[in-house]
């Protein structure tokens, strides 16, 4: 595949004895939107949690295989500058509480020590909040806490927080699982207008979402990649008995 | 499967039906009558004693205040055989000794704090680690006071006569020293509760955007933790005001006020353990336990403080 931004060969990975992660392959194209779903224990998170090195802050956590960011093999890069360039949007929205809105935006910044002009941080705190949709909303109230904001609005904080530090790639674990169908659908049309600029991965529970919102889409069942496809292909005409079952309901 | 979901649903109506159980209400209920009142009793008999105690403080504590007023407080002179008792240097001697030992024992309760509660929060050399600070909390104070006097004190006066100070050896910086090693577990056990509960989805998002661990704990452990930390020094620094014997054995026991850090001085406590048996006079005994009733109130105020700032923590 051309275009090739993260490149899966045989990964595998492991909670201590526990083979989570069961020889993966695939390729996933830039500046597109990939859906991972699958029932839950499949090891979806911590796929998503291998690809930005967050897998390995657990004990006795383990992985084996190729997972290539471009050419460069991730678990050759150093985990603090790989995370720098593969942002991640966790299931609960964690906005820093001690830190305002502004300070939340720019967290990554003051969190590794990188100073900027106060008109630097400015900019970027402007344009992260634009791009995640949130700007107008919060632009007279940028110096109260980001704890102050709802659920859904706090949750494109967090995505804000990761864009500002100008990612290759966007990792989202449900993002939209604790938030209501408003703000769920805010935050899919958000996603929706940044994958022209960014690679999106998404975890999610939510078949219709993935129909919505992803291009192509990645079905795990008990650790292993079932099935891989468009999303259009994969939710016509599924090719895997597993994915069947799946959207058609017989477990979830 | 089925059925004995029903037995356990039928189960409660069942009881009541019954007669041998009915018939044994009425002492369940007497017994639970009594348990309650002494639960009450007791509760109210700690409340009493506690009142007791701040009663016999005050009452014995008029003679001395009749006599002295308010000047006990900055009178700079105590001499017992003129009937003169100004505490000026003994509450100086306890804020001071109080102090520079909490000043030397933060650094080392912090660090431990955030090593057990968040670096390296299992393993046998964390175990060992907890271990020991429990045990430091749990070694008798007159311990501390021999080996105060039989290590501290060379070291000190070795380091008096380099600065060409008087070579007592005893004295406020021993005091301090001993001090700060007796306070380390208080802040550091409450610290590193406080630093383990930092919430993990925090930490999460700090590490997903490149932090090392030290920004980890610098940006957000810390931030998070930092009112606990504060509470926990404050109980330590409560313990530092009351401690008594091993401060007794090695603060040198002057009435006078301590011109530098190596002077010999005294605290509140330890006057009140040296003095008390020999004091004849009224005034003289009832100067002392006046000394006591201030020392409780700054422990008592020191404390309240700490558990007040723990409350408003646990509530976030
Ligand atoms: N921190 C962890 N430590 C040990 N095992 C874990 C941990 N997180 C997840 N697991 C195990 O890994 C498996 C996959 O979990 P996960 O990746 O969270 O699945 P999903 O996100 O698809 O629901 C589960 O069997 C789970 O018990
Ligand atoms: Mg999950």
């Amino acid at each position: 595949m051309e275009n090739t931004i993260i490149k899966c060969e045989n990964f595998n990975a492991w909670f201590g004895d526990n083979h989570v992660v069961k020889s993966v392959t695939m390729d996933i194209p830039k500046n597109n939107l990939t859906a991972v779903m699958g029932p839950s224990g499949c090891g979806k998170t911590t796929f998503l949690r291998c690809i930005n090195r967050m897998h390995e802050l657990a004990p006795d956590a383990r992985t084996e295989g190729s997972l290539k960011l471009y050419q460069d093999e991730v678990y050759d890069i150093h985990p603090i500058l790989l995370r720098q360039k593969i942002g991640m949007v966790f299931q609960h929205p964690n906005p820093f509480p001690n830190m305002s809105i502004y300070d939340n935006v720019v967290a990554g910044y003051k969190l590794n020590g990188i100073k900027l002009s106060k008109a630097e941080r400015d900019d970027i705190v402007e344009d992260s909040l634009r791009k995640a949709a949130l700007w107008m909303e919060v632009r007279d109230t940028l110096r109260k806490k980001g704890t102050f904001l709802s659920g859904g609005q706090q949750q494109r904080l967090c995505i804000a927080r990761a864009i500002a530090m100008k990612p290759e790639v966007l990792l989202l674990d449900e993002p939209t699982s604790a938030l209501d169908p408003v703000s769920t659908s805010s935050i899919e049309e958000l996603l929706i207008d940044l994958k022209k600029n960014y690679t999106i991965i998404i975890v999610t529970h939510n078949m219709q979402q993935a129909a919505r919102i992803s291009d192509r889409t990645a079905f795990f069942y008990m650790g292993e990649l079932a099935e891989y496809d468009h999303t259009k292909q994969m939710f016509i005409s599924p090719k895997d008995k597993r994915t069947q079952n799946y959207i058609t309901g017989r477990f979830s | 499967m089925q059925i004995s979901t029903q037995k356990i649903i039928q189960q409660p109506e069942k009881r009541y039906k019954e007669k041998e159980f009915s018939a044994k209400i009425p002492f369940t209920i007497k017994r639970e009558r009594y348990f309650r009142k002494s639960l009450v009793l007791a509760a109210i008999g700690v409340i009493i004693l506690v009142m007791a105690f701040g009663c016999t403080l005050v009452v014995y504590s008029i003679p001395s205040f009749k006599a002295l007023g308010i000047h006990f407080l900055y009178g700079k002179t105590w001499d017992p055989v003129n009937n003169v008792f100004g505490a000026y240097p003994f509450l100086l001697g306890t804020l001071i000794t109080s102090f520079l030992a909490l000043i030397i024992s933060i650094p080392f309760s912090i660090s431990i704090a955030l090593f057990l509660g968040e670096y390296y929060p299992e393993g046998w050399f964390s175990n060992l680690l907890k271990n020991a600070i429990e045990l430091i909390a749990a070694i008798p104070s007159v311990i501390y006071g021999f080996w105060g006097l039989f290590v501290l004190v060379p070291i000190v006066r070795h380091l008096e006569m380099k600065f060409g100070v008087l070579p007592y050896g005893v004295g406020i910086l021993t005091a301090s020293l001993i001090l700060s090693v007796m306070i380390i577990p208080y802040a550091a056990s409450m610290g590193r509760e406080i630093v383990k509960m930092t919430p993990l989805r925090l930490k999460e998002a700090a590490y997903s955007l490149g932090s090392t661990r030290y920004e980890v704990i610098r940006h957000v452990v810390i931030p998070y933790a930092k009112s606990g930390l504060l509470a926990g020094i404050l109980l330590s620094l409560g313990r530092a005001l009351g401690e008594t014997m091993a401060v007794t054995m090695v603060i040198g026991n002057s009435s006078l006020i301590p011109k530098n850090i190596f002077a010999p001085g005294n605290t509140m406590a330890s006057v009140i353990a040296n003095e008390f048996t020999e004091a004849a006079g009224s005034v003289y005994l009832s100067a002392l336990i006046e000394l006591g009733l201030v020392l409780f109130l700054v422990t008592a105020i020191i404390n309240i403080a700490g558990k007040s700032i723990i409350k408003r923590f646990s509530k976030i």
